[in-house]
């Protein structure tokens, strides 16, 4: 029973990473009708800047997110004028689709980059408060996963406060609501279109800040992220960040739920289970609010 | 037009089966191999995404289970010929079942949902059986490197052979038609769900016998190793580049892609990838027939300064 209970914590600890990777995702597929695959290779991105940040310049882990944050928003804004900014051109079925394709070819040269520069081989880096370890009730809870955890539902909700409290948070739901009504109001659709998927990139890349200082970052963690993130949007719907959030820790639960009931190795498909079954279940719905 | 085409493809096909009498060099023929078998994965893979319009990234699943069951009677006495019809069964029927859920999804929700049923297969059957599957040393040394060849060689012109017939077809013609509007399709008389999975059990019969050939080829692998997304982003790369929906397009990608990593993996390892994936990109935003539709436009306007 305590064993049981204890998996399901750490289930909820890396849940909340799992809700903050789906929320960038969430938010740039909401706006932009844009399906953007190569989502958790940002992740890995971020993760790697993290891992540069702390063994390099000796910048302590969390204070990272202050600079990765930043730097991801500039990468945000660089795939944008890039790329996506060609793809939103398309009607809906074909941006969908081009941004698939093109998220993909993007995912596949970000890891081959990534194998280049940091080579195959998992890393993580050190906190000096790493080891620490609170017990309450019998369950050990690491310092270090519930301060992750605080910080990507901190995150979560300044966004959401962003959405709703700044003047262009306001013009981005617009533009996720109707994007034609939006440009009839005379709101500039593509800036709102460049902010949702500059915010998306900061968000995947403090996700991956989170990941690494929490667990490992290696250059193939992308589609795993990708398709957990993935998951969550399926499970939570579009258009509420908390319930991204919160489905983020409902998939960290099932999975460790599975994961005592069928063994470890298993984790990984339940996630997946529920997806294919609601997608199938729902195929119009899916993405709904 | 058509006879100069049928031609070259006799010449082709003539040369490919005396090169092992040619040369008894075995890096020529793996290399040939390699080539031959992305032939055959990219060709089953544009059957549904380039004529039936789907974007199919469960493809691997396909190549895995026919790896899987073909490695199976094979190593336990049934000639592999059989052993290889067997994987494509199953993985045809599999295909079936699994696509009449699967083809409720449209465009990029189809392809998401067969990514998450690939990386499903591919977990499941590396829990199941984790260990190396190795052949038996009577196999071992009975072993040799032109029966793959010709095992290869045969399936590659089977498949272009087969998507050749189809192109040129009434069924094909649906395809297409649905490819290009699945409502208009519909309403004007095609039985869209049937074509599709028409479309796919011949994609993924094909992969099956691909997958078979993986398991005749290789001493040994890992069993879920076949499963594994490269299979299916590798088919990807291969037809889009070469140019998506055509017949020549695919065979053109995956000989480039299978001879520009080959040749890089000599000094830097993946580096294709990061080429092929920026191509991928530009082929996507720039010019979506591909290096077939490039090769149309240079000849054109060559025909036009004449």
């Amino acid at each position: 029973m305590m064993i049981l209970a204890q998996q399901l914590l750490l289930g909820v600890l890396i849940g909340g990473l799992y809700g903050l990777a789906a929320a960038g995702l969430s938010l740039v597929f909401g706006v932009m009708r844009v399906l953007d695959v190569a989502h958790g290779e940002l992740i890995m991105l971020g993760g790697y800047g993290t891992f540069w940040l702390v063994t390099l310049l000796g910048v302590d882990p969390f204070l990272a997110l202050g600079l990765v944050i930043p730097g991801a928003l500039a990468l945000g804004v660089a795939l944008y004028w890039g790329l996506f900014a060609f793809v939103v051109r398309a009607d809906e079925a074909t941006r969908v689709k081009n941004s698939l394709l093109i998220g993909f070819g993007l995912a596949l040269a970000l890891h081959a980059l990534a194998v280049r520069l940091w080579t195959a081989d998992e890393r993580s880096v050190p906190t000096p408060y790493g080891g620490a370890v609170f017990t309450v009730a019998g369950l050990s809870i690491p310092a270090v996963r519930l301060l992750s955890l605080v910080l990507a539902f901190a995150l979560i909700l300044s966004l959401q406060l962003l959405l709703t409290r700044w003047r262009w948070g306001k013009a981005i739901r617009a533009t996720a609501e109707d994007w034609q009504a939006a440009l009839l109001t005379g709101i500039d659709v593509r800036r709102a279109y460049l902010l949702a998927f500059a915010l998306g990139t900061a968000l995947a890349g403090a996700a991956g800040t989170l990941v690494t200082i929490g667990y490992a970052v290696s250059p193939s963690i992308g589609l795993e992220w990708t398709l957990k993130a993935l998951i969550v949007v399926v499970l939570a719907g579009l258009g509420s960040m908390p319930g991204t959030f919160v489905g983020g820790l409902v998939l960290g639960v099932a999975e460790a739920a599975s994961a005592a009931a069928f063994g470890g190795p298993y984790r990984e498909v339940v996630g997946l289970v529920i997806f294919v079954v609601v997608l199938v279940v729902r195929p119009r719905g899916l993405f709904g609010r | 037009m058509r006879r100069r085409w049928a031609a070259v493809s006799a010449v082709a096909l003539g040369a490919l089966a005396l090169l092992p009498l040619a040369t008894p060099r075995e890096d020529i023929l793996n290399f040939v191999f390699l080539v031959l078998l992305g032939i055959t994965l990219a060709e089953s893979w544009n059957i549904v995404a380039g004529y039936a319009g789907q974007v199919n990234l469960g493809h691997a699943a396909f190549f895995g289970l026919g790896a899987l069951l073909t490695r199976r009677l094979w190593t336990t006495g049934t000639p592999i010929v059989a052993a290889m019809l067997a994987g494509a069964v199953l993985a045809t029927g599999f295909a079936v079942v699994i696509g009449v859920a699967a083809f409720r999804l449209r465009g990029a929700y189809f392809a998401i949902g067969t990514l998450a049923l690939g990386e499903i297969l591919r977990t499941t059957v590396s829990n199941v059986l984790p260990e190396i599957s190795t052949l038996p040393a009577a196999s071992i040394a009975a072993y040799r490197l032109t029966d793959r060849y010709y095992a290869a060689l045969v399936l590659a012109a089977v498949t272009v052979a087969a998507v050749a017939a189809l192109a040129s077809s009434r069924l094909g013609l649906g395809m297409r038609a649905i490819r290009e509007d699945e409502e208009a399709a519909a309403a004007s008389g095609v039985g869209a769900l049937r074509l599709k999975l028409a479309a796919l059990a011949l994609s993924t019969g094909l992969a099956g016998l691909a997958g078979g050939l993986f398991a005749y080829y290789h001493i040994s692998y890992y069993a879920s190793h076949p499963f594994g997304p490269q299979w299916t982003f590798d088919a990807l790369l291969m037809t889009y580049i070469g140019g998506v929906g055509t017949l020549h397009g695919p065979l053109l990608g995956a000989v480039l892609y299978v001879v520009l990593k080959e040749y890089l993996a000599v000094r830097w390892v993946d580096l294709h990838l990061l080429i092929f994936g920026a191509l991928f990109v530009a082929i996507v935003l720039l010019l979506p027939g591909g290096l077939v539709q490039a090769a149309a436009r240079v000849r054109r306007l060559l025909r036009r300064r004449r």
